[in-house]
């Protein structure tokens, strides 16, 4: 029978969430890193044991973390105590937490300001690593969405990183700006079907797509709306809080965007409004169903001042239309008093024929349906503030 | 030998209990301590001062013979204290807040 391994990263630790394919009993493992932020653990599609973990803390900054063996041990890639530092020329050994933006004149790019929050220009400054996206081919390939925003990609299992800069240079970096929570690149969607194409999202900038692997890059905005952008055809400056898509289908992508909910069905050229009869679009996480590739999830938050349910109650809501119609999932979710919320990378879906979904909320609950959103039980109740959720599905 | 004081999570990423030893060639300063340590801690690069420019993280601070020395310059010379081992070098995670 399959196992599902779900992966929590929250404000205080890693945990590892085991299950059949029933998903009924599950066993916790953790915390790992005990006392770090881990915003984010994910697993190689090629090889389901090599995970990569971002852990970070505001006194000893960023830590990238490696395992081989599905999460049970843990290590600083390149790092090995008593080992040189140092290649034979010289050059330093795997500097696995090293993330320095490219400033050479090869790239052709000062890459130096973006607009601060008061409105001046600001120089990037590395804080963290929001969100780590491992290969489709390669273990070894990962790429990173840090903050102040830019793309990172290790192609040799996370002891170095580099900036792939054609993002942050491709011209409308100055008018990017933070969102509330920093500005992060927070979305990496590779395209199965194309290796050469992917999409990245960044808060509050907007959503960017490559086709050449990540050389060059534009944004793709258009349809996007915010009552803090009067020019309606502005290129960038959105707040998209995180991107979706279904596998079989990589030309559709849903958004969540700051309010509202967006659909695109030409590979983000374009974009539709389907927020329909959410009670409120303001939201983090969008997740699309493992083979229903019209069946979208997003979890409703008041507003973007409240951060919290409407009424107190936890709805998860489910469209099986694509957007526009959607239905309102509480079976076995709190319904009255519950004020928590679920951060844009708290969200997932497992592979299994009744396709799982998983969610993590700011006070510290796992939820888990495993007939597709129509019935939830909480994993765990009672974690740290849940800040990331991956699933993987395991023969 | 020159001794280090961690704090708990710098510790637990070094893999190590207690007071770190370290020897150091040459003048003890902040810069040759850290060179050392991190020479046989890598795993600690960045953690207390930045990769490139090597200054201190914000929230990170050093202690010798009971005095904050974060704001001295790297290269200056440490206590004799510290030099001769009878007083360990900190490294400190500032507390701030209530």
């Amino acid at each position: 029978m399959s196992t599902v391994r779900v992966l929590v990263g929250t404000r205080k630790g890693a945990f590892i969430l085991t299950s059949d394919g029933k998903r009924e009993r599950w066993d916790v493992d953790g915390p790992h890193f005990g006392g770090w932020e881990i915003y984010h653990m994910k697993g190689s599609p090629v090889d389901p044991n090599r995970l990569y973990a971002s852990q970070s803390s505001g006194w000893f900054g960023q830590i990238i973390q490696r395992s081989s063996d599905g999460g049970k041990t843990w290590e600083q890639p390149g790092t090995k105590p008593g080992e040189p530092t140092t290649n034979p020329d010289g050059s330093p050994m795997g500097q696995s937490n090293k993330f320095v933006y490219d400033t050479s004149s090869a790239t052709g790019k000062p890459l130096t300001t973006h607009q601060f929050y008061d409105g001046t220009q600001h120089p990037w400054e590395f804080k963290r690593v929001w969100h780590l996206e491992p290969s489709l081919t390669d273990p070894d390939t990962v790429y990173a969405g840090v903050e102040d925003a830019a793309l990172f990609r290790t192609t040799d299992g996370a002891k170095n990183w580099q900036e792939l800069s054609g993002l942050r240079g491709h011209g409308t970096g100055p008018k990017w700006q933070p969102g509330a929570g920093g500005m992060c690149l927070h979305t990496i969607l590779l395209d199965p079907s194309n290796p050469e194409r992917m999409f990245i999202a960044i808060s509050a900038a907007g959503a960017f797509r490559t086709d050449d692997g990540g050389n060059t890059w534009r944004p793709i905005n258009k349809g996007l709306q915010s009552q803090y952008i009067p020019d309606p055809n502005a290129e960038v400056g959105f707040c998209v809080h995180r991107l979706a898509m279904n596998r079989s289908r990589p030309n559709v992508l849903f958004m969540q965007l700051h309010w509202h909910v967006m659909r695109s069905d030409n590979s983000g050229d374009s974009w539709q409004k389907v927020s329909g009869n959410l009670p409120t679009d303001f939201g983090f996480p969008i997740e699309v169903h493992a083979h229903e590739p019209n069946t979208v999830y997003v979890v409703p938050i008041k507003s973007d001042s409240l951060h919290y349910p409407p009424d107190g109650k936890l709805r998860v809501y489910r469209s099986r239309t694509g957007g526009n119609e959607w239905e309102a999932l509480t079976n076995g979710l709190p319904q009255r008093d519950c004020y928590v919320n679920v951060l844009r990378d708290a969200m997932a879906v497992d592979s299994l024929d009744s396709c799982g979904i998983y969610f993590g909320t700011s006070g510290g609950q796992v939820y888990a349906s495993a007939d597709a959103g129509d019935h939830w039980a909480p994993i765990v109740r009672d974690l740290p503030p849940v800040v990331s959720v991956e699933v993987q599905t395991l023969p | 030998m020159i001794r280090v004081v961690l704090p708990f999570h710098l510790r637990t990423l070094a893999g190590v209990d207690g007071e770190v030893k370290l020897e150091v060639n040459g003048a003890v300063t902040q810069r040759s301590i850290l060179d050392a340590l991190e020479a046989r801690y890598p795993m600690l690069c960045g953690t207390i001062r930045d990769h490139v420019t090597q200054q201190r993280r914000a929230f990170v601070r050093f202690f010798a013979c009971e005095e904050d020395v974060s704001h001295e310059s790297p290269d200056a010379p440490l206590p004799e204290a510290v030099a001769s081992g009878a007083e360990p070098f900190l490294v400190i995670g500032a507390i701030a807040g209530g």
